[in-house]
């Protein structure tokens, strides 16, 4: 189960958050109230060059200062608050939302890494080491909101209607194989990298490992965490451009790459042959943002439903064509994705 | 001091009602269990090794082998085996020999390991309708794909792929030499492995000119002793493999004995007639892992670079670190042999005693290259004990690219297990050179037992991957949630970094 909804203006037009809560909430069949979430990019003009770091505290004097300290070691904060919330008469606040907009040292670490790289690091770090403190995003110019309830509850929460931007992605959670938990609802960010996610992946244990290999930590309890780190790891780490990240994490059949043309099957099969733990297997439909587009991707045999529409500059994708069209009842066009065939939309 | 004989193990009965006096068994039973008196067959249950052929053989059933309950008095501690390994070795002083795999009785973690299914929130996958693929690449793999912008704005592969070997399934046959087991033995098993687009190693004892035409699909080996190794050999293979070590017989060479040194053997292995076939414990050109590394790397130039360099090592405690260091002595594939590997003869002590098991091994190792961040650079081959398609995913799932069988092939070829191999008599005409014997297996019906028995299982995963939602052996491999320990302590469950039954996901 699960529904997701995704859009962007690719002339960057900024979008307020009340279409994508009704369109999300019309899913609510989707989901039973025990995780839903926002995230939206431009959301914070006036930080853009800092990175937003989102911490759920459990309380605000242990982890708050050890949080604190770690920020204070690895760079400055420009700016820091509370996330305003709203309390719901079924969402009662579990933790504590805090938002840092913070600038890392490169010379942190002792040698010269990117900034990223501390970032990284710290999510990291305080994820394992500080009980009580779980930061959940840190992308730039993006917010993310997200708890354990139902979609308009969620979004009433936070008031994501006050909030704009041009790229929205947004999730309504039916757990089956993990706990309800405000860490384990999407959206699940990294840096620029936001992923919303309907399905299981099986291929988990494998993609954990693999992910491990290379430095990650899973921390949130969930399958959806490796897309985020996938992603960062092919995209930015390995430089490869989006439609190969993506052909490695549903890439195509070795019967299909055996008959074609010579210079794309030797591609497909490097491709295959160097990330084969990176690729996900089991049923989902996945939407992948950053701050230049979206992409939407099945498994590569569309055990998880994704429908694509466009309408002017917008491109929206999501589990259900309906959803769709309570943002936006006159479409251009609409479309259902291949299995396994990414759906790209760029900011022009 | 005379200590007399020990007790038959086996009690050779024939019913004369049944028997038509066709003297099949006479035929049949290399050791001489049975000779005919008048009209009636004479059984000498001491001589049997309970190999089974004389039973297959019988066209009345009228041959019955059963185990010959201990007539020692009963002792929990002192067993039949450790008496009668004293009372032999008090008269002959020396090693005890044997054949085959472990005896000892405890149980494989393999059997204490559960797979999982899918049940409605995420589907199985059924392999008649869908596409599963069980396809496996062999070999090094690059940490990452570099790719290029042409000029016209194309995207250009800038990453050069080392050789790997391409298997259709993860099951490949592993080494056995020609000289301990027959030619038509091994023409049967390189067969069956091209039919099913998979591969064999030779063993130790080169590789004889019948072969040639399943080179293509085999991996040749070469051990301390460098029996058969030229360059015309090594340019042969599809892969090359160097023997450290194996599971029935960490720590020690090889030996063939020489009567099993006829002139066929003896002209393959490029050694005298008749000669004994010696490999040294260590390989004297290997005294640490710089020289190792300097072999892997000779070997690949004098082929070329072309073809992909395995290092076989036995499952033993520091297994894992020792693996890390062959992952970064160039070479593509590590193999590990655990302690129930099979082998044509080892001395008892070692087979029984020396090594671990392979679950184990597996999962050390893995953890170990993922830890290092080169887990897949490299691919790691299991082996030494695996008996049916569970075992295969089970491994998988453990971390391992694939697996070599031995002994399960052999048995696809008939062989009973009675661990008899040392002495060159193998009734089913497997581990022997003589040729009354290997005559009984002809290779061109006989590959079809070895290729069903690979397809079987292939297929078998390929169920097990559809009802775990897998659909492709990649997202299998190191995949420890589909695994849980059923009746496994704590250190163990450690060790193979498995989750309990009952346990969730995280
Ligand atoms: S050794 Fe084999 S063939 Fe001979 S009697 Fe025993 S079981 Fe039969
Ligand atoms: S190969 Fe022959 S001698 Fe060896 S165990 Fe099998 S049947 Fe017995």
């Amino acid at each position: 189960m699960c529904g997701i909804i995704s859009v962007i203006d690719r002339k960057k037009n900024p979008m307020d958050g009340s279409a994508i809560k009704e369109s999300l909430s019309i899913m609510n069949e989707r989901g039973n109230g025990e995780g839903s979430g926002y995230a939206v990019y431009g959301a914070f003009p006036e930080f853009a060059d800092y990175y937003a770091i989102h911490v759920f505290y459990d309380d605000l004097i242990g982890p708050k200062t050890a949080v604190e300290e770690e920020l204070e070691k690895l760079g400055t904060v420009k700016h820091q608050e509370e996330i305003p919330t709203f309390e719901q008469p079924n969402l009662k606040k579990r933790h504590i939302p805090w938002r840092y907009f913070f600038k890392p040292n490169v010379m942190a670490l002792g040698t010269s890494v990117s900034e990223e790289d501390i970032l990284v690091y710290l999510m990291t770090k305080v994820n394992t080491t500080i009980p009580g403190a779980l930061i959940y995003s840190t992308g730039k110019n993006i917010a993310v909101f997200k708890a354990a309830g139902w979609p308009e509850e969620v979004a009433d929460f936070y008031r994501i209607q006050d909030y704009e931007g041009y790229i929205w992605l947004s999730h309504n959670r039916y757990p089956t194989n993990t706990a309800g938990w405000w860490g384990g609802a999407h959206p699940f960010n990294l840096l620029d990298w936001t992923v919303v996610h309907n399905g299981e992946i099986t291929s988990y244990g494998t993609n954990k490992r693999y992910l491990e290999s290379f430095g990650y930590v899973c921390t949130m309890h969930t399958d959806t965490e490796v897309v985020a780190y996938l992603t960062d790891l092919l995209q930015r780490q390995h430089n490869l451009p989006a439609e190969l990240a993506f052909k490695a994490l549903a890439p195509p059949f070795w019967d299909d790459i055996d008959r074609m043309p010579e210079k794309e099957r030797t591609f497909n099969t490097a491709l295959r042959m160097a990330y084969g733990p990176a690729m996900m297997n089991g049923p989902f439909a996945i939407v992948v943002a950053n701050s230049e587009g979206i992409a939407g991707i099945t498994d590569r045999i569309k055990l998880r439903p994704l429908v694509a529409a466009e309408a002017g500059d917008r491109l929206y994708l999501s589990s259900e064509e309906a959803a769709i069209r309570v943002a936006e009842p006159a479409l251009d066009r609409v479309w259902m994705p291949r299995a396994g065939e990414p759906v790209i939309g760029r900011i022009e | 001091m005379p200590i007399g004989s020990v007790p038959p193990k086996y009690k050779v009965t024939i019913d004369n009602d049944l028997c038509m006096l066709c003297e099949r068994c006479i035929e049949n039973c290399p050791y001489g269990t049975f000779r005919r008196e008048g009209n009636k067959i004479m059984t000498f249950s001491r001589a049997c090794t309970g190999c089974h052929r004389c039973v297959a053989m019988c066209p009345r059933d009228a041959i019955d082998i059963e185990e010959k309950p201990v007539d020692y008095r009963t002792h929990p501690v002192w067993t039949r085996e450790a008496r009668e390994a004293i009372y032999n070795q008090a008269q002959s002083g020396k090693i005890i020999l044997t054949g085959m795999g472990n005896t000892l009785n405890v149980p494989p973690i393999f059997d204490r390991l559960l797979l999982d299914a899918c049940q409605v929130t995420n589907p199985s996958i059924d392999p008649l309708r869908e596409p599963m693929e069980l396809r496996t690449y062999i070999g090094k793999k690059p940490r990452q794909i570099s790719v290029k912008k042409t000029a016209e704005g194309d995207i250009d592969l800038a990453t050069q792929l080392a050789p790997n070997l391409k298997c259709e399934t993860p099951i490949m046959i592993g080494h056995m030499s020609y000289g301990a087991i027959s030619l038509n033995a091994q023409r049967s098993m390189a067969r069956g492995a091209a039919e099913e687009g998979t591969f064999m190693g030779t063993g130790e004892g080169g590789l004889h000119k019948s072969l040639y035409p399943y080179q293509d699909n085999m991996i040749v080996q070469i051990a301390s002793g460098r029996f058969g190794v030229d360059i015309d050999y090594l340019e042969r293979g599809a892969a090359i493999e160097i023997k450290i070590g194996q599971g029935a017989k960490p720590g020690i060479g090889g030996h063939l004995p020489g009567e099993k040194v006829d002139e066929k053997v003896s002209k393959t292995r490029m050694i005298p007639l008749y000669s004994d076939a010696i490999s040294p414990a260590p390989h004297h050109d290997i005294y640490s892992i710089e020289d190792l590394s300097q072999l892997v790397r000779s070997l690949k130039e004098a082929t070329e670079w072309k073809k992909p360099v395995f290092v076989k090592i036995a499952a033993v405690h520091n297994v894992a670190a020792i693996a890390a260091g062959i992952a970064r002595s160039s070479a593509d594939a590590v193999v590990i042999d655990g302690f129930r590997g099979g082998t044509g003869s080892a001395p008892r002590v070692f087979r029984d005693h020396v090594g671990i098991p392979i679950e184990a091994a597996i999962a050390a190792v893995d953890q170990k290259l993922n830890k290092q961040g080169i887990r897949n650079e490299v691919s790691i081959i299991a082996s030494g004990g695996i008996r049916d398609s569970a075992d295969v995913t089970k491994a998988i799932a453990l971390g391992a690219d694939s697996v070599y069988i031995g002994t399960a092939a052999l048995v696809s070829l008939g062989c009973r297990v009675c661990g008899s191999c040392y002495r060159n008599m193998c009734p089913w005409g497997i581990a022997t050179q003589r040729e009354d014997l290997t005559a009984r297996i002809d290779p061109d019906i006989m590959y079809k037992n070895v290729s069903n028995l690979i397809h079987g299982w292939t297929l078998e995963i390929a169920e097990l991957m559809g009802a775990a939602g897998i659909n492709s052996i990649e997202s299998l491999r190191g995949n420890r949630d589909r695994l849980r320990g059923y009746m496994l302590d704590e250190n163990i469950l450690s060790v193979l970094d498995v989750k309990t039954v009952g346990a969730g996901a995280e």
